[in-house]
């Protein structure tokens, strides 16, 4: 059914649908209107027993999660930014047991400086937590994964995490094509796991695992993950039968096929990658886009054939890692060992500034001309920067730094 | 002849007695038929309390629930003693996450039987002090502010043991721990049994492992209430108290007799028992066996801390009314 809505209530209203048996919730914007929605659902018993728990932090949130799990429940929770590291001892935990919870993402900078808006620093900092990643490029996106999330973590006995760009997406009003309770039912069957805590078999859960096992502990986890690598383009493909849309999988590429150049992005931006590509290719430019929907695990044999034409590529990337520069572009870099094929990283749209056409056209033009640097800011407001490191170059010492830019912007004298 | 109730403690010391006592109060650990839901064969030290006191803990909650029950706990010497995998003690459904978030794994195994309809089982959650009064204390304050469904059993040892006798908010005043080398401060630390009866939740008691007739009862009194219960249990430590293993119970004991340890019993915020002092004992006795207090005694007898320690134990007998006899 179509409906003109928000994206988080396009996501509650989805998740619903799933028949979550335990909601937590804890509210972070730009988190707070999927589990509101959740809890109107559910308070209007549309979810029968399901139990909605407001929990008093976001560690709180992930560890109901993992108890309700772990005593058979389909569990679900949203976060975002600091909450997801808030919970970060308990993400490694939940995908260390082995728990299908189903968690949303609504993607925002991590402080300090505190900063609300959107980028994807805190999806990557748990990029290495166990959990699989999925990043949604629309609303319609956003929804579709979270139905296709929960069928994949109960198939593997892994949790997944549907990360959605914060307020870009949660907030925007889209159309969206609903799907009836039937389909979703119809293709995710009930949570039957193995083993749950049953007083009629009592098991024990959660020991200690001492060096004689733990590689073959964390290797099965590896390989429960490469796993995926075949599951999820399969469950998208089930999807599309069953659904008549193409959401999810591993990739989406576009305009790929004669492209010298490639653009690699996650989420939202995509969109905007792609009008600029559509007005590039129009004056002749070579230039295709490789969108990434599956980060964790990361799809190095796709990604590779994809690349395989490309003379060079340009990963644009709404995360840093400090000290080293992008942290998708390493794994792009990774994935084309052995190749001459130069990866221009872009880092752009930090805490939430926005990517425009034609900024995106200037690093890509300077790109095909490879004239770009391996390592760009996009807009980067190089005066300030340079200001302030000039003046922290005459007196070496500690004090504040998000402050002193914020003082230059505006013309009052540094401290 | 007239009619002689039978006294509790008839043989003038303070063993249980049970074969005098009607069948319905006997001790749940006196019948063959108790659940032995933490079995022999795990690694605890010898003479520790904390095994003890969960044995009799869980056993009585099991008998309680008819064996429907599930078991959360946090990190700790008792996780790390009873599941050294592929053994496991434990003879119930039991699962270990973090350190600090027992109290919120349990909450959400209550909420996943609710929402299965699974009303008939219950759940208890377990720590020590470190994973109770500090580290998982915002996840204990959550579950007792929503009344969840679970009763949370602290085993209170005083320090953090399992890394090696650190100290906690339950370290005692003047106790030396590995992090308090001149033992702790006074005027620190948490009284959390005060703090969970100011959520007003339906129950919250103490007890020691010097009275497990005393922790059965109170842990079948909480297993009769729905909704979130506490129950601190003091438990002695022959490695980290410094004192003989064969003195676990004794210690335990004089905790209780010198009025350290307030033993009682709250429903909603409000006292409504409290375990007398039968025969009252000045500090010294308490603190002199135990090596953590030795620098009290030696080389210097450091009587203005023991007299400070022993306000406390008055200040406590004052406030519970601990020598007052049962009307």
């Amino acid at each position: 059914m179509l409906k003109q809505i928000e994206g988080s209530v396009a996501v509650a209203e989805a998740v619903a649908l799933c028949r979550p048996e335990v909601v937590c919730a804890y509210p972070i914007s730009p988190q707070t209107h999927i589990v509101e929605g959740l809890g109107r659902i559910v308070a209007s018993g549309a979810l029968g027993s399901c139990q909605f728990i407001n929990v008093e932090s976001e560690f709180a949130a992930m560890s109901v999660a993992i108890g309700a799990s772990a005593a058979g429940a389909r569990a679900y929770t949203a976060t975002a930014s600091q909450g997801l590291l808030f919970m970060a001892e308990a993400l490694f935990n939940a995908s260390g047991l082995g728990l299908p919870i189903v968690m949303t993402v609504a993607n925002r900078a991590i402080g300090a400086p505190i900063n609300i808006w959107n980028d994807h620093t805190d999806a990557m900092s748990q990029r290495d937590c166990g959990w699989i990643q999925l990043f949604a490029e629309t609303n319609q996106e956003a929804l579709d994964l979270h139905i296709q999330a929960f069928r994949l973590a109960e198939e593997l006995s892994l949790p997944v995490m549907v990360c959605m760009d914060g307020f870009i997406l949660t907030h925007a009003y889209e159309r969206v094509d609903m799907p009836t309770q039937e389909q979703v039912d119809h293709y995710l069957p009930p949570f039957e796991p193995r083993q749950v805590l049953d007083p009629a078999e009592p098991v024990s859960i959660g020991a200690m695992v001492g060096p004689e096992a733990f590689t073959e502990v964390r290797y099965l986890a590896h390989a429960k993950q490469m796993q995926a690598l075949d599951l999820i383009p399969a469950w998208a493909a089930q999807f599309r039968r069953a659904f008549g849309r193409n959401s999810g999988g591993l990739l989406h590429a576009y305009a790929i096929d004669d492209a010298e150049t490639v653009v690699v992005a996650l989420g939202s931006v995509l969109g905007t990658v792609k009008d600029t590509v559509d007005e590039m290719r129009s004056r002749g430019a070579k230039i295709g886009v490789l969108g990434i929907t599956c980060f964790r695990p990361w799809p190095l044999a796709a990604v590779s054939a994809m690349l395989s034409g490309a003379k060079r590529v340009v990963v644009l990337e709404k995360s840093l890692a400090v000290g080293v520069g992008g942290i998708v572009s390493t794994n792009v870099r990774t994935t084309l060992t052995g190749r001459a094929v130069p990866v221009y990283d872009v880092i752009a749209g930090l805490g939430g500034r926005p990517i425009t056409k034609a900024s995106l056209e200037r690093v890509f033009v300077d790109a095909m001309n490879d004239e770009l640097r391996l390592t760009t800011f996009l807009d980067l407001d190089a005066a300030v920067v340079e200001k302030v490191l000039h003046r922290e170059s005459e007196t070496r010492r500690s004090g504040p730094l998000a402050e002193n830019v914020l003082r230059e912007m505006h013309g009052i004298p540094a401290r | 002849m007239a009619f002689q109730p039978v006294k509790y403690y008839q043989t003038g010391t303070f063993t249980v007695g049970n074969r005098l006592l009607p069948p319905e109060v006997r001790a749940v650990q006196s019948s063959e038929r108790r659940s032995n839901a933490l079995n022999s064969g795990h690694r605890a030290c010898q003479g520790c309390g904390e095994a003890l006191g969960a044995r009799y803990a869980i056993d009585a909650a099991m008998q309680a629930t008819n064996n429907r029950l599930i078991a959360a706990n946090a990190t700790g010497c008792l996780e790390v003693f009873s599941t050294p995998y592929p053994e496991t003690s434990w003879q119930l459904p039991w699962i270990h996450s973090l350190f600090g978030n027992a109290a919120a794994v349990a909450t959400g195994i209550a909420a996943a039987l609710k929402a299965k309809g699974k009303a008939g089982v219950r759940v208890v959650a377990q720590g020590g002090d470190g994973g109770t009064t500090d580290i998982g204390f915002g996840c204990l304050s959550g579950m007792f502010e929503r009344n969840d469904d679970v009763l949370y059993l602290c085993y209170d040892n005083e320090a953090y043991m399992n890394t090696g006798v650190q100290r906690s908010s339950a370290t005692p005043p003047a106790a030396r721990t590995a992090t308090t080398t001149a033992g702790n401060v006074f005027n620190e630390g948490k009284n959390l049994p005060a703090i969970a009866m100011a959520h007003g939740i339906p129950y919250v008691a103490t007890a020691t492992i010097a009275d497990l007739h005393d922790l059965e009862h109170k842990v079948k009194r909480a297993m009769q209430l729905c909704g979130a219960r506490y129950i601190h249990v003091l438990v002695s430590c022959p490695l980290g108290w410094g004192h003989a293993s064969d003195a676990s119970i004794r210690i335990a004991r004089l905790a209780k007799e010198t009025g350290l340890f307030p033993v009682f019993e709250a429903e909603r915020g409000e006292l409504t028992s409290v375990s007398h002092i039968r025969h009252k004992v000045p500090v010294e006795e308490y603190l002199r066996p135990q090596r953590r207090f030795a620098h009290l005694f030696a080389p210097k007898l450091r009587s203005d801390v023991i007299a400070a320690l022993q306000d406390i134990a008055d200040r406590n007998i004052e406030r519970f009314g601990l020598l007052d006899r049962p009307g």
